[in-house]
């Protein structure tokens, strides 16, 4: 009897870390509470519902995903902890966080322990300094601007244009890109209109941009500002197509300039209004989940799951470095992966590149009034 | 040309607006020497409560109306009774260090108890364009500015050509004279109060629909309002309406004619020079005080 415990104690090590083996931790660390809360619960909530349907159909390389959740509660701090305690859980991937400032500072963590972090936060610098381990899950302003400028040389037939943006790192940042591919579309930039945040009357600097009397005029401000600059504009009698990224036509803005948002324009990465067959289904099981229709941070969540699952397929083996490795440079089609949604390519940075959509308001709505190509062949 | 008079008609209605907040500080100061620092809050609030009042479902007349009266019960009546009686026998300085300490708190109060988002807020004017010649005017340009200025014109009169108004201004003049004189000084005190309580829901009304409803758009309004109320001249009800066109029409053609960067800054030039060369504002008569 006694030589028999020792060996089911062996047995039962050796079950129980056999059976530790079998599964694919993941933590997901997001903004759960504090300002970034509706972006990390749907954030959140994508990776959820993707790991879900992963579970169901068996896993990957036949185990199964293990998730924890935790909250950064929006503080960089605490991200940072969190990342820190993922890492020595042995994660196998990470999660957010989805604030670029939180971002920042944990993914030392997991470049340090080579873990592949995915992420939705959108500063250009993240995935600028040589860490191998980053993966976005939406465009950047470096990447998305080029789309801008192109609709605006093709689709809208600008030879000129004005812009507004707000002078602090968002502003500029995106000022910056733009005026880069504006000036490869062979797009002139007329008037280059800087604003500070918080600015209330934009009289002037829609007077200069009327003045201007660029073909087009593309706004880059933050979600209030860009209210107050469409009922300036509004006010104004301004004319011309008004053009903006992702901001400009957010819902909030939309609630905010009340009919004067009608007929502005924007680029978005992603939308759950888009006519794409597989993303319609997505949001259908989303609002069925969790009862929300899913933003663009739902979408991001849920295909950032399957980047990871067709990481390790390409790889062949539960090997993170061999699955960073083999995300790089790796294009995922939705026909073979359909939970990517949409085909997309993931560059030497981390950078991806995909199809996107020009939304116009309209009565208050977002409509899909174009699908633009992926910037390469995908 | 046409850009310069459309940048001014703008300036005008924004002018109007600072003036109006302004006719508030002139108003308290002469009527009890407090100067309230929580002037751009009491702004602020009423535009919250309009909002609180039109989601119960009020047509936003109606909402301005019962918000006006809460404003002359807490905004005038209890800011006189819980802040400014007890601390006026300490001198200016405790009442300047309470208003600067109410302002904050009212501010995150309403990002702590309502929301820190900014809220969409009704025009009373719509959004109708005029051309006249090549000059563009909104109906809301022109709507704020007229109504501002009816605004600062009835209380004028209402403090020269009535019998209250002069028995306000008598107080203000020489509160011990007035109670020799009959007047029921407390009570000319807390009407002063009270039409500032008005005006602020006034301005909130007129202003709200630009600034957004935000428990943050009594920072600088108030700020401007100050500037423009030193400016024209803190000892007269009117001169507050010239400071505040100063100052919303050059900060307007500040940046449009020098930079959008340095807006904030004209008002804040403005105040400096006067200070410096006119202290009793450009309008103001120096006026001595007991102290």
């Amino acid at each position: 009897m006694t030589s028999k415990v020792p060996a089911a104690l062996a047995l039962a090590c050796l079950l129980a870390a056999s059976t530790a083996h079998a599964q694919i931790k993941i933590a997901v660390i997001q903004e759960l509470s504090g300002t970034g809360a509706t972006a990390g619960t749907n954030f959140k909530n994508g990776v959820d519902l993707a790991i879900k349907e992963i579970n169901a159909a068996g896993g990957i390389l036949g185990q199964k995903l293990e998730p924890s959740f935790d909250d950064t509660q929006s503080n960089p701090g605490v991200a940072k902890a969190l990342a820190l305690k993922a890492v020595d859980d042995g994660a196998f991937a990470v999660f957010g966080p989805t604030f670029s400032g939180s971002m920042v500072v944990s993914m030392a963590q997991t470049r340090n322990a080579k873990v592949p972090n995915f992420t939705g936060a959108e500063a250009a610098s993240l995935t600028q300094q040589g860490n191998p381990y980053i993966f976005r899950t939406s465009f950047t302003q470096s990447t998305s601007m080029p789309k801008v400028a192109r609709y605006l040389a093709t689709a809208l037939k600008a030879k000129t244009v004005a812009v507004i943006f707000v002078n602090n790192e968002f502003g500029k940042g995106g000022r910056d890109a733009f005026v880069k591919a504006a000036d490869a579309a062979h797009v002139k930039v007329v008037a280059d209109i800087s604003t500070e945040a918080g600015l209330v009357d934009f009289s002037a600097p829609v007077l200069k941009a009327k003045q201007s009397n660029a073909d087009a005029l593309f706004v880059y401000t933050n979600e209030e500002e860009s209210a107050r600059c469409l009922r300036e504009l509004r006010k104004q009698g301004f004319s011309k197509p008004i053009i903006g990224e992702t901001t400009l036509t957010g819902q909030h803005v939309i609630e905010l300039a009340g009919p004067a948002a009608n007929g502005a324009l924007a680029h978005v990465g992603l939308t759950a209004e888009a006519p794409i067959a597989a993303v319609r289904e997505f949001r259908a099981r989303f609002e069925k989940a969790y009862k929300s229709v899913p933003d663009h941070n739902g979408i991001k969540g849920y295909t950032s799951v399957y980047f990871l699952k067709a990481g390790i397929e390409t790889a062949g083996k539960l090997d993170r470095v061999a699955v960073a490795k083999a995300l790089h440079g790796l294009k995922i089609h939705a026909a073979k992966h359909p939970g990517v949604l949409m085909d997309v390519a993931i560059d030497d940075n981390g950078d991806l590149d995909r199809a996107s959509f020009i939304v116009e308001v309209k009565d208050g709505k977002q409509e899909v009034k174009e699908v633009l190509p992926p910037l390469g062949k995908i | 040309m046409a850009d310069f008079l459309q940048l001014l008609v703008s300036g005008l209605a924004t002018g109007s607006i600072y003036a109006l907040a302004g006719l508030g500080f002139t108003l308290l100061w002469q009527a009890s020497g407090t100067i309230n620092f929580a002037q751009g809050e009491f702004v602020m609030l009423p535009a919250f409560a309009m909002l609180v009042l039109s989601a119960l479902g009020l047509p936003l007349w109606a909402a301005f109306v019962a918000t006006c009266i809460l404003a002359v019960a807490v905004l005038g009546w209890g800011f006189k009774r819980a802040i400014a009686d007890p601390l006026f026998k300490s001198g200016l300085m405790p009442i300047v260090v309470a208003t600067l300490g109410l302002s904050i708190a009212l501010r995150n109060g309403v990002r702590a108890g309502y929301t820190a988002e900014p809220q969409p807020f009704p025009s009373v004017f719509g959004d109708q364009l005029f051309h006249l010649g090549a000059v563009a005017v909104s109906l809301v340009d022109v709507g704020t500015l007229a109504a501002a200025l009816a605004l600062v014109l009835a209380t004028q009169a209402f403090l020269t050509r009535t019998v209250t108004g002069r028995a306000m201004q008598a107080v203000a003049q020489n509160a011990a004279s007035a109670t020799v004189l009959g007047i029921d000084v407390p009570r000319m005190v807390f009407y002063t109060f009270a039409v500032n309580a008005v005006l602020a829901c006034a301005a909130a009304l007129l202003i709200t629909p630009t600034y957004l409803a935000k428990f943050d758009m009594g920072e600088s309004l108030g700020t401007k309002a100050f500037f423009a109320a030193v400016i024209g001249g803190f000892n007269n009800s009117r001169d507050a309406l010239l400071g505040g066109i100063i100052v919303g029409v050059c900060e307007n053609l500040a940046a449009a004619y020098v930079s959008a960067a340095y807006k904030d800054a004209v008002a804040l030039a403005i105040f400096m020079l006067v200070i410096l060369l006119k202290p009793q504002g450009l309008l103001g008569k120096p006026v001595e005080r007991k102290v």
